[in-house]
């Protein structure tokens, strides 16, 4: 809609996480450009956010988050500060700025130094360096930036990084020629001082771009959950109020189908709660005047005044999002393979250049050709193969996991889940079904369908929403049930053409069996049984199968019942389980297991495994797991398929194969380059020749990644 | 050789277009939606 262009202008910045396929960005853009008072609206598909520019007057946030969650997206507003995305963004321009800027410097001085290969001599040579100075000392100097600070940084601190050996063996390089050219000597390494500089930036911006993908994932995980809650008064009113500003004895309301907002006491009306995501526990539990509720627990059936005990970081759920946090800072530092590899090379290349000096010291004509040397060697041992091919290897596994479903939070749990050699999965929701399934429905023509339809559709009670869900998909009408009620804790009833019917608990539909698992309707006297199973997890078996074919030792631990996790070990294979088990149990039971040298992978997805997934060597989580879950596992995944655990480990093993295949390469030219160098044969063209082979070698082999299956 | 004075500006001012076309399209946010942008020339627009 265009509007006036006097008109006052505001922008706000949209996180829409089900923005996943270029048809969502454009139906985004359509429907919010379409909304009144906007002026401008684009959607982006890597950050899955939209920047809108509206008119204050007419519209507001808000309003826009409506309009785009009738359309089926949801939105929140996006907090620039929020992980810390709009600085790393400006990162990446950055970045990408010296990279052009190198990129064109290292193209100029190529074809000047191409000239000067291809014979040049004399004066014309002289002149040819000169130019070749002239471009590439600024483009170095400005280009160079981030590793010259990175090597102050570290040796400020005391300590060795890449960035050290990268910046002396630069700003030598660069320096000597200056000296070289102006003597009107034949060699002058401009053109490799620039073009490692051109390499290392684009490894660098790799790194970048992972790294903040990774991070946006991460904030997009942080929970969509309405932070409001309803306040109650002590005259009655309702007021809306932010869960921050509760304090004790305040309370609020929560209605069937909400998560409870505070740690508190029931003070008016009773209900089921799910409790899963602080026990673990499957089954729903009776709650009512007086009984103690916590935080994060769902309200499923009754309406019910909460009296606020204890808020925000005062919380249970707080609370364990502690312990996760101290587990996730005891876990020692694991050395990423390139730094191991950072930590012996970096002195080693130091040492070799500045032999090769001494050594050539006497022999050559003084200082100015025993330089030269050194010179030569930092060159051709610059770490621009290790330092792309790392970033390659993460930057293509994790588009590989992308594509199937699986976030990577970073570049080290990749490393990390190559080196597990025991997986220990949860039960509830993970390698099972979050939610129940009907077993053995009646028949699709059954009369009492409709009727179950319509009594479960109006309830949030889970076995009621599996019946629901079971008939939606079987494509049954609802039947015309009036006058419904929920009686928190045995059923739900109504009225159909004047006769009572009921779904709901055995005893109370009327059934012979007052005590079944499961649930019964009653109608028109016959009584129909609904049973419910716990259902496997797609591929959960197959998975646990392959797991432990490549050799991979296999647990369950669960907080549920004894005979229930017996059932699904056995469903699974699996034959180390442990029911029955707290959030202090499974910590501690993972705790022994590293003491015995075990690396697990930890796959979960309650608050109530949160510690044990920042504890374990590596970890994932389902995108259907609590929030504090999610934040602590290393991986997440969206499929309803337990096979992308296999297929995560294989990807990950693949990618550390092909980084130590990288590392292989990178050594095996500087077992040829090095030797040649101190030697004295290394020219300016075999340094610029033998460097992009090397650097291109690596990043086409990190890249055969991509097309394995 | 005097052919150099010639070619050498001509490619230095060359290359400096290219780079500073670079810039703009960095300014100008380009690079900022790799991933939507390949998309959009395949939609007509409204």
């Amino acid at each position: 809609m265009p509007l006036d262009q006097s008109a006052p202008r505001e922008t706000v910045d949209l996180l829409i996480p089900g923005m996943s396929c270029a048809g969502c960005m454009i139906r985004i853009e359509r429907c919010l450009s379409s909304a009144p008072g906007i002026a401008k609206a684009r959607a982006n598909l890597s950050a899955h956010t939209a920047h809108c520019v509206f008119d204050p007057s007419l519209t507001n946030p808000d309003a826009l988050i409506e309009v785009l969650s009738k359309n089926g997206f949801a939105a929140r507003l996006f907090d620039l500060n929020e992980g810390g995305k709009a600085p790393a963004d400006s990162k990446g321009q950055d970045l990408l700025l010296r990279l052009g800027v190198a990129g064109f410097a290292a193209m100029n001085v190529m074809i000047l130094s191409i000239s000067v290969w291809s014979g040049a001599e004399a004066s014309t040579r002289d002149l040819l360096h000169w130019i070749s100075g002239l471009i590439a000392l600024p483009a170095v100097a400005f280009a160079g930036k981030p590793f010259f600070q990175g090597a102050l940084t570290a040796l400020s601190a005391g300590r060795m990084n890449m960035d050290v050996p990268i910046s002396l063996a630069v700003i030598l390089a660069a320096g000597n020629s200056v000296l070289e050219t102006a003597r009107g000597g034949p060699d002058a390494y401009f053109d490799a001082a620039i073009m490692l500089i051109f390499f290392l930036l684009i490894g660098r911006y790799l790194e970048h771009r992972t790294r903040s993908h990774a991070r946006s994932a991460a904030v997009e995980l942080m929970g969509m959950a309405g932070r409001t809650t309803l306040r109650v008064l002590p005259d009655g009113k309702r007021l809306p109020i932010k869960v921050e500003e509760l304090s004790p004895s305040m309370i609020v309301e929560v209605a069937p189908g909400e998560r409870i907002p505070v740690d508190g006491r029931i003070c008016l009306g009773s209900t089921e709660i799910d409790r899963a995501l602080v026990t673990g526990e499957s089954a729903p539990e009776w709650a009512a005047l007086d009984s103690q509720v916590y935080a994060g627990m769902l309200n499923l059936t009754g309406s019910i005044h909460v009296e606020v005990i204890a808020t925000g970081d005062e919380t249970m759920l707080a609370e364990i999002a502690q312990m996760v946090d101290a587990a996730e800072r005891g876990k020692g530092r694991l050395d990423r393979i390139a730094d191991q590899v950072a930590r012996i090379y970096a002195p080693l290349v130091h040492i070799l250049a500045a032999s090769a000096f001494l050594y050539w010291l006497p022999a050559q004509g003084g200082a100015h050709g025993a330089l030269q040397i050194a010179v030569a060697v930092l060159i051709v041992t610059c770490p621009c193969a290790l330092a792309l091919a790392v970033p390659t290897v993460h930057t293509v596994a994790s588009a590989r996991l992308f594509k199937e479903g699986i976030f990577l939070k970073n570049g080290a749990d990749l490393e990390r889940l190559a080196q597990v050699d025991m997986v220990v999965f949860d039960k509830t929701g993970t390698l099972t079904e979050a939610e129940s399934q009907l077993c053995s429905p009646p028949r699709r023509d059954d009369p009492a369908w409709p009727v179950a339809a319509a009594l479960a559709t109006a309830s949030h009670h889970p076995l009621s929403r599996a019946i629901a869900r079971e008939a939606k998909t079987m494509g049954i009408q609802p039947a015309r049930v009036t006058d419904i009620i929920e009686t928190p804790g045995f059923g739900v009833e109504g009225k159909l053409n004047g006769h009572h019917v009921r779904l709901g608990r055995h005893g109370w539909a009327g059934a012979d069996e007052p005590s079944a698992s499961g649930v019964a309707l009653s109608m028109h006297g016959h009584v129909i049984r609904f049973q419910f199973t716990e259902a496997l997890r797609q591929d959960a078996a197959e998975t646990c199968a392959e797991l432990s074919v490549r050799g991979l030792d296999l647990a369950i631990l669960s907080g549920d019942r004894t005979d229930a996790v017996a059932k699904i070990a056995k469903a699974t294979g699996i034959s180390e389980a442990r029911a029955a088990m707290l959030p202090g149990d499974k910590l501690a039971w993972l705790k022994a297991r590293i003491a015995e040298g075990r690396r697990i992978l930890m796959v979960g997805d309650g608050l109530n495994d949160s510690p044990a997934l920042a504890l374990a060597h590596c970890s994932m989580s389902p995108a259907s797991a609590s929030d504090v879950a999610k934040t602590a596992a290393g991986l997440v995944f969206t499929s309803d398929s337990l096979a992308v655990v296999a297929r995560a480990h294989l990807i990950a093993c693949r990618a550390r194969r092909r980084m130590l295949e990288c590392f292989g390469i990178a050594a095996a030219y500087n077992a040829v380059a090095i030797p040649l160098a101190v030697s004295g044969f290394v020219t300016p063209l075999i340094a610029a020749i033998a460097m992009s082979a090397s650097s291109i070698l690596v990043v086409v082999n990190a890249l055969r990644l991509r097309g394995s299956r | 050789m005097t052919i150099l004075a010639v070619l050498i500006p001509v490619s230095l001012l060359l290359g400096a277009f290219g780079l500073i076309a670079f810039i703009w399209s960095l300014r100008d946010r380009q690079y900022d939606d790799l991933e939507g942008d390949q998309y959009r020339a395949l939609f007509r627009d409204k």
